[in-house]
């Protein structure tokens, strides 16, 4: 069976900015502690858009890498 | 504290008799008289195999401990011919309802198809089990001994066996046996004795159970709160069991004080706040628990077999741990029985390690996981866990990722040694492996029963004549000695003695009539002319044509015959 490999050319289709726009304006008024909330809602709704847990873990594993290491809070993989 | 509505039975035996006959070797010493233990001795009973049962204590479990018994162990009581008893003392349901506050988030039914004898769960007291299956196995005094308050107190393993020394209220004694099975629970004196690590992860959370006696109009249905209302913690699960008894059971955190939180006049303001100020209420039992999900890494250590909490624990949302257990001793027994009759190599128990040990994985990894969704331990997962409560009411993707436990199912034991590669991948039914799925049908002589009873117990090959009575020669060349059940599509004629002209077939073959067309259809009948039947009533294997040397390799296999090369060929 052929695995699904995550998206990580541009998906967009030149509306990249109003993405952006969409999701900052998402979190408008927000204190931290209900952006986080707000963002782990987002994430369980767009895990479920995803579907498949292999495209999910390589989304994660992307996300991971990114992390900055100077941010104490994150261990790396 | 008593039970029910009597005192607990207590039970005495007298002292152990010298067998008679050349060996003094028993050949099944089961050490612990649980329901575990127990079921194995009845099963092996059942087969002819004579058992000794130990026990260190002389009456049944304190308290109501496990309640919730599953399909797929009445199924197996129902071989063992003690599965009618169990219903009907038992709470039967099937409907479990999940909450949010006051919200209901979903309702789940487990069983939402009828054509099957057993419902989806009973509950009912461990107490309760265990008297019923004591009074079975007085069913086969010629084969069961069961001596209470005989502790082993060592144990070593010798070239022909286990000799075990054993105090007894007549003084210390020593049994040698062929084979040992441990169902000496959780905290297994013998995993001790033999010093064997139990590695696994233990969780802080800890939790009350509250078992009451109230005249309460609660629908018989599993009911599970988040964040009830009644009550502060995370979570609340309630279970309606005989007797007007309610096992409520309140998470209360990983700070809770297990000396205080079982004090009566701690516990009974929780259950008030459930029921009301105005039902009356009386505590019967109540316990502080935390729980760990941990095994052993092998079942079987030479001739010592570890059977239920012995070998495996697992966190009680989703009945896995007795349900497992009963399981354990539905896959063993048999097994051992072809064994000692040298039917079968002795390396066939290793599949009882290799098939239970991928269950008890199984069991594992969904406890843990509702456990995790349950006990949220960083702001991230509080987070999430909130975001799937809150988004459930909405979205029913939501409530897939709800986890308010996964009850118990019968394990799959699909791709391991024993069974035979899947011919026909595509069909409807269950698949080597997959336990078989009942159904109703109607017996030669013309009375209403069910698929199940006529499979299990020993290996049998299940055929699917069609519309017609079933051609003789296809039945030809088959392994001698295997039972054979037909299940014939239609009658020839109704009703009466000549129902099944087909009966006749072969000697010894049973014919069924699937009057509804119920089983037809559950096993895919158009595409799979046979089943051959493991003991526990496991698929071995399934043919699109019946072929009697195809037949002969499967049984071989399954029997442990050819493990080996059939393992190399696939």
């Amino acid at each position: 069976m052929m695995t699904a490999s995550l998206r990580q050319g541009d998906g967009f289709a030149g509306r990249a900015d109003a993405v952006y726009e969409t999701l900052i304006r998402a979190h408008q008024t927000l204190s931290d502690e209900e952006s986080a909330a707000l963002n782990a809602r987002l994430v369980l709704i767009l895990a479920n858009e995803v579907g498949d847990p292999a495209v999910l873990e390589q989304a994660i594993a992307l996300a991971r890498r990114s992390l900055r290491p100077a941010d104490p809070d994150h261990a790396r993989p | 504290m008593s039970h029910g509505l009597s005192q607990n039975p207590r039970f005495s035996s007298a002292p152990m008799h010298e067998p008679t006959g050349g060996s003094r070797r028993r050949p099944v010493v089961v050490i612990g008289a649980g329901p575990v233990g127990l079921t194995c001795a009845i099963d092996l009973a059942t087969r002819g195999v004579p058992v000794v049962v130990l026990d260190d204590d002389d009456t049944v479990a304190t308290g109501s401990r496990a309640i919730c018994w599953a399909k797929r162990t009445l199924e197996i009581w129902d071989r063992l011919g003690i599965g009618q008893r169990m219903v009907d003392k038992g709470v039967t349901w099937s409907v479990g309802r999940v909450f949010h506050g006051e919200q209901e988030l979903y309702r789940f039914d487990l069983l939402p198809e009828t054509g099957h004898r057993r419902p989806a769960f009973i509950n009912l007291q461990q107490y309760y089990v265990e008297e019923y299956l004591i009074a079975r196995a007085a069913d086969f005094p010629e084969l069961i001994e069961l001596r209470w308050k005989h502790e082993v107190t060592d144990l070593t393993r010798t070239a022909e066996g286990v000799r075990l020394a054993v105090a007894t209220p007549d003084g210390a004694t020593t049994l040698d046996a062929e084979w040992v099975l441990a169902a000496d629970g959780a905290r297994s004196p013998t995993r001790t004795r033999m010093g064997l690590p139990f590695p696994g992860q233990r969780f802080e959370e800890r939790f009350l159970i509250a078992d009451v006696r109230m005249k309460a109009d609660f629908p018989t249905e599993r009911l599970f709160w988040f964040e009830p209302t009644f009550h502060a913690g995370q979570s609340a699960l309630l279970h309606r069991q005989p007797d007007d008894v309610f096992r409520i059971d309140f998470q209360l955190g990983p700070e809770a004080d297990p000396e205080l939180e079982r004090q009566p006049e701690r516990v009974m303001p929780r259950v008030r706040a459930i029921v009301g100020e105005d039902t009356p209420v009386s505590l019967e039992w109540c316990s502080v628990y935390s729980f760990r999900c941990a095994r052993l890494e092998r079942f079987v250590h030479g001739r010592v077999v570890f059977v239920g909490d012995s070998a495996h624990v697992v966190s009680p949302f989703g009945a896995r741990g007795g349900n497992g257990g009963i399981q354990d001793a539905d896959n063993l027994c048999w097994k051992l029985a072809l064994v000692l009759r040298g039917e079968a190599p002795e390396s066939l128990i290793a599949t009882y390690d290799e098939e239970r040990g991928h269950a008890a994985d199984e069991n594992i990894l969904n406890s843990s996981r509702t456990t995790n969704f349950m006990t949220p331990k960083t702001r991230a997962e509080r987070h999430l866990r909130d975001g799937v409560l809150d988004l459930a009411a909405e979205a029913p993707f939501a409530r897939s990722l709800l986890n308010a436990g996964r009850l118990s199912r019968p394990c799959s034991l699909a791709g391991l040694s024993l069974q035979t590669p899947d011919p026909v991948p595509q069909a409807a039914g269950p698949r080597p492996g997959d336990v078989c799925v009942d159904a109703p049908v109607v017996d030669a002589a013309g009375r209403a029963g069910w698929l199940l009873d006529s499979l299990g117990g020993s290996f049998t090959l299940l055929v699917f004549a069609g519309a017609g009575a079933p051609d003789p020669s296809r039945l030809s060349g088959l392994p001698p000695g295997l039972r054979c059940v037909v299940v014939a599509g239609r009658p020839l004629a109704l009703p009466g003695a000549e129902v099944l002209p087909g009966a006749e077939v072969l000697p010894g073959t049973e014919m069924l009539l699937d009057a509804e067309g119920v089983a037809g259809l559950r096993y895919g009948a158009g595409s799979c002319a046979a089943y051959l039947i493991r003991p526990d009533a496991h698929v071995a294997a399934r043919f699109a044509e019946i072929d009697g040397q195809r037949v002969t390799e499967a049984l071989a296999r399954a029997c442990g015959r050819s493990v080996t090369s059939a393992q190399e060929a696939a």
